[in-house]
């Protein structure tokens, strides 16, 4: 029975239901993304497992009323894990034509939605594209439509408080979270406690908004609502105790790489340049300088990839982020990272490309440039956060690496793990175990050119360390002295040496295990960054209906775990799913000979279960 | 007490590597004149950086016995930002040429002077692309013939001074590359002004542009040709001292007139204030053979430095807001337990 279904049988037990997805959708000015937070603030305190989607226009004010001007935000709550924000809406809250008409596609046939029908004025249906009321004439009878005269409620409640119609109207969306609230039995407390601490200095507009998030609950609780529209219950999900709070994976990123810096027992020079979806890890770290952490907004990204590498060779650590496009600027700088084998971690938070592309949509269409996109045989390694609160070991990680082997680290975001929001068991920091970062001090027997005998890095002695001046640059060294040397041999030398110690740390890293499923079998689902959530829930599913099918997550993308070609061997078929046209399945094909095949999705949008499990099945079909 | 530290000298700065510059090349006299400056600083030889980018004036930091780092084209001053961001006891050079500088790495250098990043930042104009075989540069003068520019140059060159000024530069001079009398004092000036202090130094390539500066280098010509500018001291030249620089007030110009002659007396010139921004610009556009040209420190006017602000503020942020405790920043904000 499908959770709608479930939802619409006033007979069942207080309606209690096992998942469901509601989105938010409204126009950029009218707060949805704030509303989408509380609420799913709210569902984690209520104990569900979640995972949200906020998708937000490029435009920063698009025109009233306008299509392309709609903001979005979808969260799925649960009583069992959640990996993915929902295929289908079962709940959808439109605050005008606009985003019903966007929306409604995504709605299940008897969804429940939920309108202001004060917006629906012919002006704004026009402007929607509607020839129509789709309120009056009929296009939402395969649906339960709750159309409230919102506005107009606001404006009433929120009347004592004098303020002007333009703010009373911007009450609205408390107005509708609390009668979402109430739908959903969540507490209010931490939104009124959060709207208290938001607008501290300007008290009437906190309490006009705590007041119309009360009387939409009250709305809920007192009005005649039509049969089928009454409080839901999503029980809790089990889940391992511990203490959690919801992240996005820009804030565990954050924390991540301030994390790695302690282990590593190095301050962190942060240097980037503002690139919608990587701002925010920008922002996040700004506020965080009571750490060892220096932020620096440079003039641009090869100016930031410079200043961090700049550190690190100082002796910090240098990290710099950007989307796709700023990365190709920071191509040149990487290779001299190389050249010059210091640690630099860089991010990329992918977006919809080329060129601008689909800037606040998400894709995983940089795999190649992250591998390949720079000139000479530059090698270095790539790993992928595959969730929100992954990023803070990958962080970790990379900064391990990065000491560890003095070389630059490439770690793969997206957009969609960098907004999204998931319940994080916090962890306890005590638990990691440092790897501090030793300087050479020594001058006796000094020379930059000198390696760690088991992982080839180089020695890394910083400026200021008294008997240690020496020099280094892009021109090719030699192996012996570090001196300048065009010495054919050398360069032969050098460029293996370079490549040897990158695919040495494969030693280093985790061996490649499997996330659900057997260690051999028919066919094995092969993941690697967001598409995460969809592929486990795909193959959870196909698994509970007794297909033979594995769901395999690769962190490290360069160099590759040891045993991932004798894993993958082990399956009769690989099924590689991407946000890109087929770049990670290709890897594989070329280096393990492996005729794997491939699901691509460019949308913008992250994979659907479903697709996943069609994928599958169709794969599973053609074995037959 | 500590054992006193044995004086340095100009050889403890030279590194064991063959230097590489074709014959008579004018960075041969700048690296010789820096070589024996260097002891004379209080800094530590272990705090001492040379950065620079790609160019034949870029190879300089192989050369001094110092820390180095010989980066990528255009980006030596960003570099050097992280370095005295990361450690700013550092004591750091950028060397840099007129197409590294200025045409490649044009925004950087435009960047660290507006935020005043405590570097000495060194620019060796010799108006061309010396090491990819003498193409015209943004400083190459109006028809300079260049195998890029067979039949003559035809973009208006940039005057690396106006530059720095126009940017917010808070210290800039220029000197020449042969002339260590001149040059050692100016760059000791520039090391000891806290902040970006840029100095412009004219470099002969003998190879794709030679004697293009005789003009001002050659002693005959010399006293015609150059403003030896000294803070305070009215602004004088010619070969018995007998010209000055006046300021014409209705044009809002600078001209040249002839002590004694027309009325004109030694008070009637601009005494020369390096604090002026105002003057500093105009002095930046003379131009021979109409003027001569300013040699010397034509502004300086110290600001606080980039990295002292940086610090301050997170050191004010740190007392605000207590020890870090990432335990407990992860714990922050919202969150529950799960029984
Ligand atoms: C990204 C990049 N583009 C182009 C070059 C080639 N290149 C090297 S040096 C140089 C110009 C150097 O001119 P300048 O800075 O005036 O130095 P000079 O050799 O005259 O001292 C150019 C174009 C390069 N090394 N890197
Ligand atoms: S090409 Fe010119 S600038 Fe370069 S080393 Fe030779 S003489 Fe010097
Ligand atoms: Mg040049």
């Amino acid at each position: 029975m499908s959770v709608v279904e479930d939802m619409s049988n006033v007979e069942s037990q207080a309606n209690v239901v096992q998942h469901v997805v509601v989105r938010f959708a409204g126009d950029s000015g009218d707060g949805m993304q704030l509303t989408g937070n509380n609420f799913t603030q709210a569902t984690a305190i209520y104990g569900n497992d979640l995972s949200t989607y906020p998708d937000f226009p490029a435009e920063i004010r698009a025109p009233i009323g306008s299509t392309f001007g709609v903001s979005a935000f979808q969260i799925c709550f649960g009583s069992e894990d959640v990996t993915t924000a929902g295929d289908q809406v079962d709940v959808l809250v439109a605050m005008n034509p606009a985003a019903l008409i966007t929306n409604l596609k995504d709605l299940v046939v008897g969804g429940l939605v939920i309108v202001d029908s004060d917006t629906f004025t012919d002006r704004n249906l026009t402007r929607a594209g509607y020839k129509s009321n789709p309120l009056e004439d009929g296009a939402l009878d395969a649906y339960r439509l709750l159309a409230i005269d919102i506005t107009k409620q606001v404006v009433e409640v929120v009347k004592p408080h004098g303020l002007s119609h333009k703010f009373a109207v911007r009450c609205k969306n408390m107005w509708t979270l609390g009668l979402t609230m109430w739908l959903f039995d969540r507490s209010r407390d931490a939104a009124i406690q959060g709207l208290r601490t938001k607008f501290a200095h300007l008290p009437e507009i906190a309490e006009a908004n705590v007041e119309a998030l009360n009387a939409g609950h009250t709305y809920g609780e007192t009005a005649e609502l039509p049969t089928g529209i009454e409080v839901y219950k999503v029980p809790p999900a089990d889940v391992a105790p511990g203490l959690y709070r919801n992240t996005t994976g820009t804030e565990a990123m954050a924390y991540g790489l301030i994390a790695g810096g302690q282990l590593a027992e190095l301050p962190i020079v942060f240097a980037s340049y503002p690139i919608t979806p990587a701002s925010g890890l920008l922002h996040t770290l700004s506020t965080q300088k009571q750490f060892d952490v220096v932020t620096f907004q440079a003039e641009d990204e090869i100016a930031a990839v410079c200043t961090a590498l700049g550190a690190s060779f100082a002796g910090s650590l240098g990290v710099t982020s950007s989307s796709g496009p700023g990365i190709s600027l920071k191509g040149e700088a990487i290779s001299l990272a190389c050249a010059t084998e210091l640690p630099l971690i860089v991010i990329n938070t992918q977006r919809g490309g080329p060129s601008t592309g689909l800037p606040t949509k998400t894709e995983q269409s940089d795999l190649n440039q992250a591998l390949f996109g720079r000139h000479a045989d530059t090698s270095l390694p790539v790993i992928s956060a595959s969730t929100p609160s992954d990023c803070f070991d990958v962080a970790i990680e990379a900064v391990r690496i990065a000491t560890k082997f003095r070389t630059p680290v490439l770690i793969l975001s997206d957009g969609y793990i960098a907004n999204a929001s998931q319940p994080w068991r916090v962890p306890d920091f005590n638990d990691y175990e440092s790897f501090p970062v030793k300087f050479e001090e020594e001058p006796t027997g000094f020379s930059p050119a000198n390696r760690d005998p088991e992982t080839l890095a180089r020695v890394w002695a910083k400026p200021g360390t008294k008997g240690l001046e020496h020099r280094i640059g892009g021109i090719e060294k030699s192996f012996e002295t570090g001196d300048i040397s065009y010495d054919p041999d050398n360069h032969q030398k050098m460029t293996d040496v370079r490549k040897a110690k990158i695919d040495g740390i494969a030693k280093y890293i985790p061996q490649q295990d499997v996330v659900i499923g057997r260690g051999s079998g028919k066919l094995a689902v092969v993941g690697w960054g967001s598409t995460y959530g969809a592929i486990y829930q795909g193959v959870k599913r196909c698994r509970e209906e007794g297909l033979d099918v594995s769901h395999i997550q690769v962190r490290h993308l360069w160099p590759l775990p040891s045993n991932l070609g004798d894993l993958l061997s082990k399956f009769d078929s690989i099924l590689v799913p991407e946000m890109n046209t087929g770049q990670f399945v290709e890897v594989i094909r070329s280096r393990f000979l492996i005729d794997a095949q491939r699901i691509n999705k460019v949308s913008g949008q992250p994979f659907k279960i479903k697709e996943i499990e069609e994928a599958i099945k169709a794969q599973l079909e053609s074995l037959k | 007490m500590n054992a006193p530290e044995q004086k340095l000298t100009f050889k403890d700065f030279a590194s064991d590597q063959e230097v590489r510059w074709c014959p008579g090349c004018g960075d041969y006299a700048i690296l010789k004149t820096i070589q024996k400056l260097m002891p004379e600083f209080d800094t530590p030889k272990e705090n001492t950086v040379f950065i620079s980018g790609i160019g034949c004036s870029s190879r300089f930091p192989y050369y001094m016995n110092t820390y180095g780092f010989h980066t990528i084209h255009g980006r030596a001053p960003s570099v050097a930002t992280g370095v005295k961001l990361a450690n700013p006891d550092l004591d750091v050079w950028v060397v840099t040429g007129d197409g590294d500088g200025l045409s490649i790495g044009g925004n950087h250098m435009l960047h660290v002077l507006r935020r005043n990043v405590d570097l000495q930042l060194l620019l060796f104009n010799n108006e061309t692309y010396g090491l990819t075989k003498g193409q015209y540069s943004p400083t190459s003068r109006v028809g300079t013939r260049s195998p890029s520019t067979p039949d003559g140059s035809l973009d208006m060159p940039l005057r690396p001074c106006t530059f720095a000024i126009g940017a917010g530069a808070r210290f800039v001079a220029r000197s020449i590359d042969t002339e260590a009398k001149h040059l050692a004092p100016v760059l000791r000036r520039a090391h000891e002004h806290v902040g970006a202090s840029f100095v412009e130094i004219y470099q002969n390539c003998p190879v794709y542009n030679d004697g293009i500066f005789e003009y001002i280098k050659d002693k005959k010509t010399a006293t015609e040709t150059r403003l030896l500018l000294e803070h305070g001291k009215p602004l004088i030249f010619g070969q018995d001292n007998e010209k000055g620089i006046r300021l014409n007030a209705q044009e809002l110009k600078l001209e040249v007139v002839h002590i004694d002659q027309d009325g004109v007396s030694e008070a009637d010139l601009v005494v020369h204030d390096e604090t002026n921004k105002v003057l500093a610009q105009m002095l930046a556009e003379l131009k021979s053979p109409e003027f001569p040209e300013p040699i010397g420190v034509l502004y300086c006017n110290p600001a606080s430095a980039y990295h002292a602000d940086v610090y301050e503020q997170r050191d004010a942020i740190r007392l605000k807001k207590g020890p870090a405790d990432l335990n407990a920043l992860l714990r922050s904000g919202h969150n529950w337990t799960v029984n």
